[in-house]
């Protein structure tokens, strides 16, 4: 169940209350998110929607730990991370986050294998241990055979699955996806929800989503629409309102 | 170490500008190995010199004699355990580039002072047997392939005529910066050809004292005893009597310290630079690590590191070819008998390099420790 209007109980995986991020930009304040709460169960599938500038990915960043909010709290699995110290928050996203980005963002000089063991060079994990969790990823994802390849030699949309494969190598808590389909074309953007699907389905996994592609957002199970700061629950077709369905 | 990788990757990334920037640490550090075995072997004489000898000179200059009569008096002053004398022959072999060190010693005192010198027993015995014979370094009879019972004559040029020698002994060096250039023979020899110009005189003293300590203290009873006479001395150590040479060259060190400074301050900028643009290349791949859980610290070794391991490879051949070529030894046809890098100026360079590969890492990889993901990743 996801929920926007503060009423969500402490079972919530994700859990925002009185969210406020201001930037200053010169003598201008620019206030980006305003007392924004937000209710994520384990298992959801939500997507952001909203114009340029409306704050999705400043949101993504700050339920990522990427950023601190200017007000408000933000509780992940019982963690609250707001008050956490930069090298704790650190810490925090390498064991709950996973993050897949628009560009892909993958270590050119680096393999697929190596781009997904990344995440695995943080843990306790042998050297066998990270190679059997880095084959399965690929496998999940579906390069199993690409897996000695440089993202050179892989298209978009197979780049963007090894960053997938990354995301969920180290098994986060959620994935927040900042337009993952920004850059593929039709066929590869489908493929691309369609894994992602699968991940909500098979693996249980809860995806925050933030895009710009009307398409991509119709898989979620819940779609929120972000303007001026403020965020409404939207309705899409064939969904019920406020949950997953 | 398991992310190795991850630097190797990074080193590979750009291979011509590795490479060049490999290439700037090899040649600094070759140029750094070569002021180093030339400030060597202009200094050299001060390292090996022997704290327990005293070099006694002609107080108006060392190119003039003293009395061979001296040698009984300096012996019966108190302190002094042995007395030797050398005297300068300045003769030509075969053409006046092949320059090296001839001196006529004394037998009977000149082998006990200077234990250094490693000479076989029954050549020493063949060389004092035979009035023309001749003793040669070990590094001087291989320059001109000499071998034991070669005749080497040598054009006197303070002393006229041509003078033939028997070579009959070789010797060589406990430390490897023993000077093994030098050329002996028997002052008497030189006595005997030169019995009136030169009949009753030496070049100059070396005494060797009971205790180093009383070095000064010795130094100016001697020149006390000979004040006034018509043979005046002047006394020094051994250390200082070689310090005096290199300081008739100039200021050599200085020289060379400053265009080594030179050398690797340009070293810093070239390598801070090229590290500089290379953090700024890889921004967003700085941030995703930081995104992913790599902390502020991981990403600032990650920088230091790899600088460190350019500094170190680099570094690392510079110093192997300055090791090669003085292995080679003496380029300049004997003007650089102590033609020799020693492990000192290695482990210097060595650290120099690290040095700088810190120093031109460490403010790029400040940076890339303190970058903001977000502002990062907004980075095209």
């Amino acid at each position: 169940m996801v929920r926007v209007d503060g009423s969500g109980n402490g079972s919530s995986l994700v859990r925002v209350r009185g969210l406020d991020k201001k930037y200053q930009r010169g003598s201008e304040e620019i206030h980006v998110l305003q007392g924004l709460n937000l209710d994520v169960d384990q298992g959801d599938f939500v997507a952001f929607m909203g114009p340029s500038g409306s704050g999705k990915t400043t949101l993504l960043n700050l339920l990522g730990g990427l950023d601190l909010p200017t007000r408000g709290t933000i509780t992940v699995a019982g963690d609250e991370i707001t008050h956490l110290s930069g090298g704790k928050l650190t810490t925090w996203r390498a064991r709950h986050v996973g993050f897949i980005f628009q560009m892909y963002n993958l270590i050119p000089v680096l393999t697929a294998f190596q781009n997904v063991e990344l995440p695995l060079l943080l843990t306790r994990l042998s050297k066998s241990e990270r190679k059997q969790h880095v084959e399965t990823a690929l496998q999940v994802v579906g390069l199993g055979d690409r897996m000695h390849h440089y993202p050179r030699q892989l298209s978009g949309g197979q780049e963007q699955r090894v960053a997938i494969a990354r995301a969920i190598v180290a098994d986060p808590t959620f994935l927040l996806c900042d337009e993952p389909t920004g850059d593929l074309d039709r066929k590869s953007a489908d493929e691309i929800m369609d894994l992602i699907d699968r991940l909500v389905a098979e693996h249980g996994k809860t995806v925050l989503l933030v895009t710009h592609d009307p398409v991509a957002a119709a898989r979620a199970h819940t779609l929120l629409h972000l303007d001026k700061g403020v965020l409404v629950e939207a309705h899409k077709a064939g969904s019920t309102a406020g949950g997953r369905n | 170490m398991k992310y190795r990788h991850l630097i190797i990757a990074n080193l590979f990334r750009k291979k011509i500008r590795t490479t060049l920037t490999l290439g700037s640490f090899a040649v600094a550090l070759f140029l750094f190995g070569l002021l180093a075995i030339v400030r060597g072997a202009f200094s050299q004489g001060l390292e090996v010199a022997g704290s327990d000898r005293l070099v006694v000179v002609n107080k108006v200059s060392i190119i003039q004699p003293l009395p061979v009569a001296y040698q009984q008096r300096l012996e019966r002053i108190p302190g002094i355990k042995e007395v030797t004398h050398n005297n300068w022959f300045g003769g030509i072999y075969q053409d006046p580039k092949n320059f090296f060190a001839q001196f006529a010693i004394d037998d009977d005192t000149f082998h006990s002072m200077y234990p250094e010198f490693v000479i076989p027993g029954d050549q020493w015995q063949s060389y004092k047997q035979d009035r023309e014979g001749a003793v040669a370094g070990i590094k001087l009879a291989q320059r001109f392939g000499w071998k034991v019972g070669d005749r080497i004559p040598i054009k006197g040029t303070i002393f006229p005529g041509t003078w033939e020698f028997n070579l009959r002994a070789i010797y060589s060096g406990r430390r490897p910066a023993d000077d093994t250039n030098q050329f002996w023979f028997h002052y008497k020899y030189l006595e005997e050809r030169e019995n009136t110009y030169w009949h009753g005189l030496v070049g100059w003293y070396v005494v060797k004292v009971n205790n180093p300590d009383d070095a000064v203290k010795i130094a100016k009873t001697i020149d006390t005893t000979f004040a006034n006479s018509p043979w005046e001395t002047k006394t020094d150590t051994e250390k200082a009597f070689a310090a005096s040479f290199v300081k008739q060259m100039g200021n050599i060190s200085f020289l060379i310290m400053s265009i080594g400074a030179v050398v690797f301050f340009t070293l810093l900028l070239v390598a801070g630079n090229t590290m500089a643009i290379a953090v700024r290349e890889r921004i967003r791949e700085l941030a995703v690590l930081k995104a992913v859980g790599f902390s502020g610290n991981f990403v600032l070794l990650l920088v230091v590191f790899e600088s460190l391991v350019v500094a170190a490879l680099g570094g690392g051949v510079g110093l192997v070819l300055a090791k090669l070529l003085s292995l080679r030894g003496d380029p300049t046809g004997g003007l650089l008998p102590f033609f020799y890098l020693p492990p000192q100026a290695v482990a210097a360079g060595a650290v120099l390099a690290l040095g700088v590969g810190l120093a031109a890492g460490i403010w790029p990889a400040y940076s890339a420790g303190r970058l903001r993901v977000v502002d990062a990743l907004r980075r095209v």
